[in-house]
């Protein structure tokens, strides 16, 4: 049995961008294996050069349609930090609160949308909705129950607009947002209820032991600021990330490889989220989590929907908390003078950590900037996940063992659009 | 016997796929969609796929790579109808900042190794490639207008997309003007309406992501914000942001830039 074999999925469905996959096997040797990311890259470290510090928010949410809240939160992080200034009380919560319903409106698409087909054979949720009507309708009411979160407080779901470097134009009314309560209510239960489902979907028997790594927060669940922190010890503030993280950039991807200096491959996401912090999840939420059979780490990158399915349960918990406790602050936002200095800023993207670092001078435009999403964090590890995948099930023919890298791809919500972000290129000249 | 439902394709060239996911952020009608529609061709939603021709294209992005000024002329072999959706489909997006960039001063920003990639110095609308039979601003598009143009398609008419100015969805929304009542820089006057006048009634000026409405005063509108004291070069950085590429806005930005 040392016959050459080679698979390959030229476009990746069901994922956020253009990505594609390559396995050479020999027998049940791996020789050759490659998460490709050929989206075209885009230049926005370059062209954030010489840009008004606060016009990083709008310009930065453009790298994703997707998650546009986490680079709007991790731009104003790091140009707040830059200029001394932190934000708390009401407009903290706010911050949290809309992030809150990115996360909902995201990890709804994904669960229903993206990931669920793959376990119950269907190619996509509208091919689904003829069998599973009731999922689809209750996936898809829960996504725009995120998207109404974010369009209350952010003007709109997709490339918000009332987000800005010290706060918000417009803070809502006590109104405005108690009208989003019954929803949320609803949403909570209906996450409860998605989590028994997907706990019993035919998971395979695979785990990793993954370096996990996501923000920590004393006292809460780590969305929107915190310290970098890994389930070995690391625990750094921000701003010493490219003391213990570099990247580094392969011929087969667009986006460039984050490594831990120290080692390998890591793991970003709700998987390391979870890992790190479960114990600072909100009541119910801890509940669905046990009900689910999910402990206090999950190794297995297959059941990250379950964990994804708890984490719409913490977000619509965590802004309900939020709602009740909610006064309108006295201002919408605080002033924030540029200083020349250097900020860095990260949050939890709902693919995980977003690290942004911008160099500024005394007027407030951009000398330099630095990003590195989550998806590039990613790709050492999926690249590590298949390796390990593969051995032991070479026997299966090549579509079905297609079908389930595909997936094993697809267990980290990959935004591909995310990460082509931050490359230079040689330049044809037309 | 009825006939067989219309294809859709959904593409994607240099964007954030955030206007492709506006057809699934129409929630309650995505299943109506997909009823009228069969939707053939949709990598982000769908794993299935129909070779063959499309009715109706919908593409997403700008042409940024020499592989990808190829295929969008595949792509419109294969459609009988092609919609751009979005202002890098329809103006080059804010990719387009690199239309005016020193490129040598770009590539001085030092990656490893640049040679991997293959790009093209510009990032330019569909329309400077292929025919294109209507085209849907903004920056995102609007999940109305992007129903009004699947149901026009439907019922073989002209979509109604308005081209007249936000200013006059700020009047019917009952949004006072903020340029005159508060003093904030609007790109409202000359930009086209269909966001809902968003940011006006958040207290922000309009910053152009639907890109010039018809026939738009720029001159005059510049001559209002010097009197809010904006700059001439913060009135060239507001033209260019996500629509920096269409024709109006990249006429009065160069010219501007001349002057400061």
């Amino acid at each position: 049995m040392s016959a050459e074999r080679e698979i390959a999925v030229d476009y990746l469905a069901r994922v956020e961008g253009e990505g594609a996959m390559y396995l050479k096997l020999k027998g049940d040797v791996v020789e050759d294996l490659k998460f490709k990311i050929f989206e075209p890259p885009r230049f926005f470290e370059a062209f954030l050069v010489g840009r008004r510090f606060s016009e990083a928010p709008d310009i930065t949410a453009r790298i994703c349609g997707i998650c546009p809240i986490a680079y709007q939160t991790s731009a104003c992080n790091a140009m707040e930090h830059a200029a001394g200034v932190r934000i708390t009380s009401g407009l903290r919560d706010l911050r949290r609160l809309i992030y809150c319903g990115e996360w909902i409106e995201s990890h709804a698409l994904h669960v229903f949308f993206l990931h669920a087909p793959d376990f119950l054979g269907y190619e996509s949720a509208i091919a689904m909705a003829s069998d599973f009507p009731e999922r689809v309708e209750a996936g898809l009411r829960l996504k725009k129950i995120g998207n109404r979160l974010m369009s209350v407080l952010g003007g709109r779901e997709i490339h918000p607009i009332n987000i800005r470097v010290g706060g918000f134009y417009r803070t809502p009314t006590r109104a405005e947002l108690e009208a989003l309560v019954p929803d949320l209510e609803w949403a909570l239960e209906t996450a409860a209820d998605t989590a028994r489902w997907v706990a019993g979907f035919p998971f395979p028997d695979f785990e990793r032991d993954y370096e996990f790594v996501a923000l920590q927060h004393p006292g809460e669940y780590a969305i929107q600021e915190g310290r970098i922190g890994s389930n070995r010890g690391l625990d750094i503030a921000v701003e010493d990330w490219g003391e213990h993280f570099e990247e580094s950039h392969v011929a087969w991807s667009n986006a460039l490889h984050a490594r831990l200096k120290t080692g390998g491959s890591y793991h970003v996401g709700p998987l390391a989220r979870y890992a790190l912090n479960s114990d600072r999840l909100t009541p119910r939420a801890s509940e669905i989590a046990e009900e689910a059979g999910l402990g206090a780490v999950c190794t297995n990158p297959f059941r990250s929907i379950t964990v994804r399915v708890v984490e719409i349960a913490f977000a619509c918990e965590e802004a309900l908390r939020l709602i009740d406790g909610y006064e309108r602050p006295p201002r919408p936002h605080v002033e924030v003078e540029p200083r020349d200095s250097v900020g860095f800023g990260a949050s939890e993207a709902p693919r995980g950590l977003l690290y942004h670092r911008y160099d500024i001078d005394g007027e407030g435009a951009i000398r330099a900037a630095h990003i590195v999403p989550p998806t590039s964090q990613n790709q050492l590890s999926i690249e590590d996940d298949l390796r390990a995948y593969v051995p032991g099930r070479t026997h299966l023919p090549d579509h079905e063992l297609q079908w389930q890298l595909e997936q094993a791809i697809r267990c980290y919500d990959p935004c591909i659009s995310c990460a082509t972000h931050f490359l230079d290129l040689t330049v044809e000249r037309g | 016997m009825s006939p067989a439902r219309p294809r859709l394709a959904v593409w994607k060239f240099a964007s954030c796929d955030g206007c492709q996911l506006t057809l699934l952020d129409i929630e309650d009608h995505l299943l109506d969609v997909a009823g009228a529609l069969d939707i053939a061709y949709f990598p982000e939603a769908t794993k299935g796929e129909v070779e063959g021709r499309y009715q109706l294209s919908l593409v997403e992005g700008s042409i940024t790579t020499p592989h990808d000024a190829e295929r969008i002329r595949e792509v419109r072999e294969m459609s009988e109808t092609l919609v751009t959706i979005g202002a890098c489909a329809t103006a080059g997006g804010i990719q387009a900042l690199r239309n005016w960039a020193d490129v040598d001063e770009y590539l001085s920003i030092v990656y490893a190794e640049p040679r991997y990639i293959d790009t093209l110095s510009t990032s330019t609308p569909i329309e400077h490639h292929v025919r294109v039979d209507f085209e849907l601003r903004g920056c995102p598009i609007s999940k109305h207008q992007l129903i009004e143009v699947i149901d026009a398609f439907c019922h073989q008419r002209k979509p109604g997309i308005p081209r007249h100015s936000v200013c006059v969805e700020c009047k019917l929304r009952g949004t006072a003007c903020v340029m005159v009542a508060q003093g904030i820089p609007c790109m409202g006057p000359i930009t086209q309406a269909g966001c809902g006048a968003i940011c006006p009634a958040y207290d922000r000026g309009c910053y152009g992501c639907f890109g010039p409405s018809q026939d738009p005063n720029i001159d005059s509108l510049a001559a209002w914000w010097k009197r809010l004291e904006v700059s001439d070069v913060d009135l060239v950085r507001a033209l260019r942001t996500f629509n920096a590429y269409s024709p109006e806005f990249r006429e009065a930005s160069e010219a501007y830039e001349r002057r400061a």
